[in-house]
């Protein structure tokens, strides 16, 4: 795991909290009335996989809260701490990705893929809505469905956009040492 | 992006105040009124939020409509919590009192009511807190304040980081939007939800990759300036704490522990108007 | 005396890379001392500036042999943190440079670190605010600022530590003419006062010479070429073979055939000696007439009376007009903030004008869409990373066509007529990554040429790029421009693009057009300089000098002369591999 929290560190969460508070009201719509999928999320999902699950958690935390303040004007604490989980969840294979070393191949994509699905799912489906019901006292039935239905939206994203993303970063630090010009 | 709360400088007691005391004021305050189920304590903080925001000479154009945003949700999460949960007030305070058949299972009950009503009441407490504490706080103050309550710097600087260059990323984000939309890649549309995810993509990756260049300009910029190079750093914009601050902290902490004592004080957290 | 800085035999490698970057590097410089480094991009020149401040081998990690002293230290010893309290950096990029939530914060940022209390912090930095006179913008935030505000704030961030040596890395790359002169006044004045050794990086030596500098050292391929004072260095043709533009003004010297002597003073125009070359000037004045081109084509883009702004009340552009021509290529220009990036806006749609109409061939666009825009007229960002999406440059070239549906045998044969105009076509199945910033530039181009438009409008094609690359990039769009018939509108404040390359310059200042006239008009008319923040060209001055009666017509004879004769240019024509 990467743990060291350097001057790096420090402003990789900053300007992932910037960019995770600015994409807060990117939502790509469903169809469904008042469901969107939130890029936000791949974004969270990329950078824990390039940075690890420290700065992720940070950025996790700090975005979303910072976003819902300045957005919506509340801050709902119980689905905040969420992102740290998923956030860890995702990271703790950091070293395993190899983004920056640009080794993002299949055997890493089914990986990451496989984190998010299961960082999601401890996140959404457990995390929130337990702390929904022991802060907030709010029906158990609803926040399930819920969670479920934040699950179901953050692991398309990421499925979609957040390979996408992350494969596209480590490609573009890729070395390329095998090319040559046709005519 | 026209939605988002912003600090702005005015000249009232509560502008005065430290913003170690705010954030306090604010963490302490948002805590008691979600675990609160008591309806007087609820009752109580939600005057004295409204006495604040009042205070607080907060405008209307400043909270407008992220307050319409939020009574829309809130509504929402009122009805879900009806349709999925309609007994749920029955369950809590161990009694039904019908008031009318709605259709099928659904029967509203003084108590779903009355428990809704403290779900509303949380709202309506926590929003102007948090109204508060974003428009009357310097952003610059917010650093150094996490610093004092014990946030260690680096995270604290992330913070002022990420409120540095929010207005940038937005700038960016609009600026290649346009450009991106100039060669007719619309995220809104008719598109289908592939070519939408796709469009949404070609738009956000060119913002993520310049970001991820520029972590690495500010952190040498920062580096070659000495951050991180003791275990402590000192806040230009640091205030130190005055009379009112440690007033104010006194009450806010007095009225937190009396409240969480009312509220507890029975085992339960609901304050119970049905029972005998 | 001893030196500050000494390089001995200092040969330094990047861990990621195969040769070294710098090689043999032997270099002192005195206490007290204002020295330029001159080199094309890749030449190392960044690098020295990294081993003095202690970025290398910190942040950059690497092998070096041979001594490097700074102050008697070693920054390899002293680290990032001990070697500013010697050196203090400004970098290129200002919204980088600028950490603090506000100018004060972000004056005070290094003292904050060094655990200064508060009320000293407060002394200090209004003290240092004084000296860059930014004291009355203490509470405003980055972006209330402008690009010449922020590099004050940067230099009052760094020179806040009582440094001894400041290191500017490009200083000038992204300020318009104007401000960029008053920065370098700035420096100057901050070295003479303070008795600081001032090390300058930059690529644009004609703007950096308008205050003295001591010497002048040009590296190359990762070595030291030349170390000279200004006035023997600018005689002889080490600039030239570097790739480096020298003075205007010392460029027409040598066309009229002058043999320069250093004894003439040439580092300014001002007080040169041009005695002896008056008559030499004269004549090849006389010689070097040329054929005015005539290109009246037909009107492509009229603007028509238009008015802006943001909130009601603050108008940002005010009673704009002017006809655009078919194949023309003409710049808009002023200073930074003066409105061109908004005028910009507008033309694509991003914008809705309070007043005016746009006509495209005679026909009002109001009303169409920014994608319908789109496909009519093209918009190209000023880097290519905020355009590039696809790892593929095909991909990447394609996309504009692949959302507007087009059959997929359409899609590559446009994609390959594309990439054959920008000369990318070998490269059509390479990753974007593989390719240098020029040809990126050219993939962000290929895309919207792909698409057929009528005009192509380039946001500061050139910035920050050093005269190679410029030159290449430019070539490349007068080409297109010659070959194609392509209407190409640039934003721009490079005076030397603006009057090498553009038939005709819009000149915006204040939200008011303040001129429509060739490129050698405006920047030999005094008025028209100040009012937009341009700077008036030294082939001017030299004119003046020189008893030349037309110091406009002078300027297009230079002009003219270089283009035909191509002096300077960098690799015209050839396949660039960079």
């Amino acid at each position: 795991m990467k743990t060291k929290f350097g001057v790096k560190e420090v402003v990789a969460v900053g300007i992932g909290a910037a960019l995770f508070v600015a994409l807060t009201q990117v939502q790509i719509p469903l169809g469904i009335p008042n469901t969107a999928l939130q890029p936000r999320a791949a974004l969270l999902a990329f950078l824990s996989a390039v940075f690890g699950p420290v700065v992720g958690a940070a950025v996790g935390v700090i975005g979303h809260a910072l976003g819902d303040m300045f957005f919506y004007g509340s801050a709902w604490w119980s689905w905040v701490f969420p992102e740290a989980v998923f956030a860890v969840a995702v990271g703790a294979f950091a070293n395993k990705y190899g983004v920056r070393e640009g080794a993002f191949g299949k055997k890493e994509i089914i990986l990451f893929n496989v984190a998010q699905v299961v960082g999601n799912a401890v996140a959404w489906i457990a995390v929130a809505p337990v702390l929904d019901i022991l802060i907030y006292k709010e029906p158990a039935g609803k926040v399930f469905v819920q969670g479920l239905g934040a699950w179901l939206g953050n692991i398309l994203i990421i499925a979609l956009l957040g390979t996408l993303l992350t494969a596209g970063y480590a490609k573009v630090g890729a070395k390329s040492s095998s090319l040559s010009k046709e005519d | 992006m026209a939605r988002i709360l912003t600090y702005e400088d005015k000249d009232t007691w509560i502008h005065r105040l430290s913003g170690v005391t705010k954030l306090v004021f604010f963490l302490l305050w948002t805590m008691t009124s979600m675990l609160s189920y008591d309806t007087r304590v609820l009752s109580a903080m939600m005057v004295g939020s409204l006495v604040i925001y009042k205070m607080s000479k907060t405008e209307w154009r400043q909270v407008g409509t992220v307050l319409k945003f939020i009574l829309f949700f809130l509504v929402i999460n009122l009805i879900a919590i009806f349709l999925f949960s309609p007994y749920e007030g029955v369950g809590i305070y161990g009694s039904r009192s019908d008031l009318f058949h709605l259709f099928g299972d659904y029967w509203v009950t003084k108590e779903q009511l009355f428990y809704e009503l403290n779900v509303m009441m949380k709202y309506v407490t926590i929003v102007p807190a948090v109204f508060m504490f974003v428009v009357t706080t310097n952003p610059s103050e917010f650093a150094a304040s996490l610093n004092r309550i014990g946030i260690s710097y680096n995270i604290g600087y992330s913070v002022a980081i990420a409120l540095r260059y929010i207005p940038d990323v937005q700038d960016d984000f609009s600026k290649i939007r346009n450009a991106q939309e100039a060669r007719g890649i619309e995220m809104s549309g008719k598109a289908s939800f592939f070519s939408r995810i796709k469009n949404t993509a070609a738009i956000i990756f060119p913002l993520i990759f310049t970001s991820m260049d520029r972590i690495d300009v500010v952190s040498s910029a920062m580096e070659l300036r000495g951050f991180g190079k003791h275990k402590k750093r000192t806040w230009y914009m640091g205030r130190k704490l005055e009379k009112a601050d440690y007033i104010t902290l006194a009450v806010t902490v007095l009225l937190s522990a009396l409240f969480l004592f009312i509220t507890f004080r029975d085992g339960s957290r609901f304050y119970n108007p049905f029972a005998g | 005396m001893t030196p500050v800085i000494e390089f001995k035999n200092y040969t330094f490698k990047y861990r990621a890379q195969k040769e070294p970057t710098l090689r043999d590097i032997n270099l002192a410089i005195y206490p007290g001392e204002k020295v330029l480094i001159v080199g094309p991009s890749g030449s190392g020149k960044s690098t020295i500036a990294h081993c003095i401040n202690g970025l290398v081998p910190f942040s950059y990690a690497g092998e070096s042999s041979g001594t490097l002293r700074v102050k008697g230290e070693d920054p390899a010893k002293l680290g990032i943190f001990g070697m500013s309290k010697i050196a203090g950096t400004v970098l290129q990029d200002t919204n980088g440079q600028f950490i603090g939530l506000t100018v004060a914060e972000d004056i005070a940022f290094a003292l904050e670190n060094d655990l200064v209390p508060q009320d000293e912090m407060f002394d200090r930095v209004s003290q240092v605010a004084d000296v860059v006179e930014v004291a009355s913008l203490l509470g405003h935030a980055p972006w209330e600022l402008s690009g010449g505000q922020k590099q004050r704030v940067s230099m009052a961030g760094v020179m806040v530590d009582d440094v001894e040596i400041l290191l500017f890395d490009e200083p000038l790359a992204n300020l318009d003419p104007a401000t960029g002169k008053r920065a370098i006044d700035l420096i100057d004045k901050i070295s003479r006062d303070k008795k600081t050794t001032v090390i300058i990086i930059e690529h644009r030596l004609e703007d950096v010479l308008y205050r003295d500098v001591d010497r002048i050292v040009v590296v190359g391929e990762g070595r030291i070429v030349a170390d000279e004072k200004p006035d023997v260095l600018l005689t002889g043709n080490v600039l030239r073979e570097q790739g480096i533009r020298e003075p205007l003004y010392v460029t027409a010297l040598k066309h009229a055939g002058c043999v320069l002597a250093a004894e003439s003073r040439p580092q300014h125009i001002e007080t040169m000696q041009l005695d002896p070359y008056k008559e030499q000037m004269k004549q090849w004045f006389r010689e070097v007439g040329y054929e005015k081109a005539q290109k009246a084509d037909r009107t492509v883009l009229s603007v028509k009376d238009l008015y802006f702004s943001y909130v009601e009340g603050s108008p940002v552009l005010q009673h704009i007009h002017f006809d655009i021509r078919k194949g023309e290529m003409v710049s808009i220009v002023g200073k930074n903030g003066a409105g061109k990036s908004t005028l910009a806006g507008i033309i694509c749609g991003f914008l809705q004008p309070a007043r005016g109409t746009l006509l495209l061939n005679g026909e009002d666009i109001s009303g169409m869409s920014i994608k319908e825009r789109g496909e009519k007229i093209g918009l190209v960002m000023q880097s290519p990373g905020q355009m590039i999406s696809k790892p593929m440059i095909y991909d990447e070239v394609a996309l504009g066509l692949t959302v507007r549906g087009v059959p997929e045998e359409e899609t590559r044969e446009r994609v390959y007529r594309a990439l054959k105009i920008c000369g990318l076509y070998p490269f059509r199945n390479w990753p974007v990554s593989a390719l240098s910033y020029g040809q990126k530039k050219r993939v962000t181009i290929a895309s919207i040429l792909v698409m057929d438009p009528e005009i192509i409008i380039l946001d500061e094609p050139t910035a920050g790029q050093d005269y190679r690359h410029y030159t290449e990039i430019m070539e490349f769009l007068k080409e297109i421009n010659e070959k194609y018939g392509i209407t190409i509108l640039m934003i721009t404040h490079d005076m030397h693009l603006m009057l090498e390359y553009t038939d005709r310059a819009i000149v915006i200042s204040d939200g008011h057009l303040l001129a429509d006239d060739t490129p050698a008009k405006v920047l030999t008319d005094e008025v028209i300089a100040d009012k937009a923040y341009l700077k008036k060209t030294s082939l001017y001055d030299l004119a003046v000098k020189c008893g030349i009666g037309s110091p406009s017509e002078f300027v297009e004879r230079f002009i003219h002369f270089e283009r035909e004769s191509g002096e300077g240019r960098g690799s015209h024509g050839e396949d660039i591999d960079l």
